[in-house]
């Protein structure tokens, strides 16, 4: 059986980069066409650009958003990126008002006062044994600040202050940096992240 | 801290890359796939790829080109040249591209900046500024120099950025091909200007170019002939940018 990865494809991203990147690796890649889709598909990723309301409501309208909650539980594969990082949060100060798919018990906070935004381009990511640690290339105004806790092991990044560049537990990844266009770096996490994929 | 970025750029007409004097005078210098495979192996930060043949054949031969160069990239792709509406942008995405380039139609329809911001996001949408010095200041140009504009270069980065623009590509025509440096009073003046990053272009020859540009306020520097014609290699310029006190990837 082929090797497929689901891509939830909200639109707007930047999807072309995210394909090419699995196909490098020797993956099909291919979109979520409903909830189901999301729930029992192998393998998915939520990549993300753009507004934090505008990411959930793309979500919501698809219907994705419980899907997504679910197979997150499940620890089934699933990675985030960028944007589709901070919509796994509550909320985000980037769209006040709007819920996000709550599975990180944390706010996404604009980067302090004072700090150049956006954050724009390659920065050092401290990581754990999973992680390791490399240069990532990153596109964000806003950020991750605290730990999740509750059991998310956690890469940082320095950008004025230390903010969090990715999370992992079990077979759930999310990051704040793109890697699918990190270099050697992000197609290392990417690889790794597709080890716990059952084929 | 981010780093310091170095972008190669790719001049494209036809399907080649060019490389020209002031946007003239465009000579042969590679295959777009090629180039970029050796770019990215030497250490290049990301890629620049700018159609600036005018021609519907050269716009047809872009996407194609656009995905050529993508199937050998794991580094972010700006494309340019051309872009006239959301279409456009959405196409070249589609295509390869990680951010979109927007020059002389956001000169003639501004809001295009925002519609792209709003569609695509702030970290798409770049703004290319072609600009030349006119006495004491700087003033916009379009359709690959030949047009003027009354538009002060200063007032235009402030305005794109609020229209929600990631990021600036400032060209100096007086430098474009001239290998006499970047104009850094112009970098100064624009990176005071503006929060979002600055990208300069016109006029490297040397490390110590790149240098200056970075002293100046850059936050990252484009740069074709010096990396096209094999006399720098991007790795050897990163470790000497190094050593001046340049966080650079390495």
């Amino acid at each position: 059986m082929s090797r497929t990865v689901s891509i939830i494809n909200t639109g707007v991203a930047n999807i072309a980069s995210i394909q090419s990147s699995f196909a490098k690796l020797g993956y099909e890649t291919q979109f979520t066409a409903s909830a189901q889709d999301v729930l029992d598909a192998k393998a998915v990723i939520l990549p993300g650009v753009g507004a934090f309301e505008a990411g959930m409501s793309a979500l919501n309208s698809l219907g994705f958003s419980d899907a997504l909650r679910q197979r997150i539980h499940d620890n089934k594969p699933t990675i985030a990126v960028c944007l589709g990082m901070q919509l796994l949060c509550e909320s985000s100060e980037e769209s006040p008002g709007t819920k996000g798919l709550g599975i990180l018990k944390s706010q996404i906070r604009k980067f302090s006062p004072g700090i150049r935004t956006p954050h724009f381009g390659w920065n050092m990511v401290t990581g754990t044994p999973y992680f390791g640690s490399g240069y990532a290339y990153f596109a964000n105004s806003f950020r991750l600040a605290e730990d999740p806790d509750d059991g998310w092991e956690v890469a940082t990044c320095e950008h004025g202050e230390r903010f969090i560049a990715a999370v992992r537990k079990g077979n759930v990844v999310a990051a704040q940096f793109h890697p699918e266009i990190s270099g050697d770096f992000g197609f290392s996490i990417l690889e790794k992240w597709l080890e716990g994929v059952t084929w | 801290m981010v780093t310091k970025r170095i972008i190669p750029c790719l001049d494209c007409k036809d399907g080649r890359v060019v490389k020209g004097i002031q946007f003239q005078g465009l000579t042969d210098a590679g295959s777009p796939a090629e180039l970029a495979a050796r770019y990215q192996i030497e250490g290049a930060d990301e890629l620049v790829l700018l159609d600036v043949g005018a021609s519907i054949e050269s716009r047809n031969n872009q996407l194609q080109t656009v995905r050529d160069v993508r199937a050998q990239l794991s580094i972010p792709l700006t494309v340019g040249g051309g872009v006239r509406e959301v279409q456009d942008i959405e196409n070249l995405l589609h295509s390869g591209a990680d951010k979109v380039s927007i020059n002389t139609a956001a000169v003639t329809n501004p809001l295009l900046v925002q519609e792209s911001s709003r569609a695509f996001g702030a970290q798409c949408t770049v703004v290319a500024v072609d600009t030349k010095r006119k006495g004491d200041n700087w003033i916009v140009i379009t359709r690959s120099g030949t047009e003027e504009q009354e538009l002060d270069t200063i007032d235009w980065v402030r305005k794109v950025e609020q229209l929600g623009a990631g990021e600036i590509l400032l060209t100096s025509f007086d430098r474009d091909g001239t290998q006499l440096g970047y104009d850094l009073e112009l970098l100064r003046a624009v990176s005071q200007a503006i929060q979002i990053p600055v990208i300069a272009s016109g006029g490297a020859k040397v490390t110590d170019h790149l240098f200056e540009a970075f002293q100046a306020g850059a936050d990252a520097v484009l740069a074709a002939s010096m990396f096209h014609y094999q006399t720098h290699t991007i790795g050897q310029v990163k470790r000497e940018l190094r050593e001046l006190g340049i966080e650079v990837r390495l």
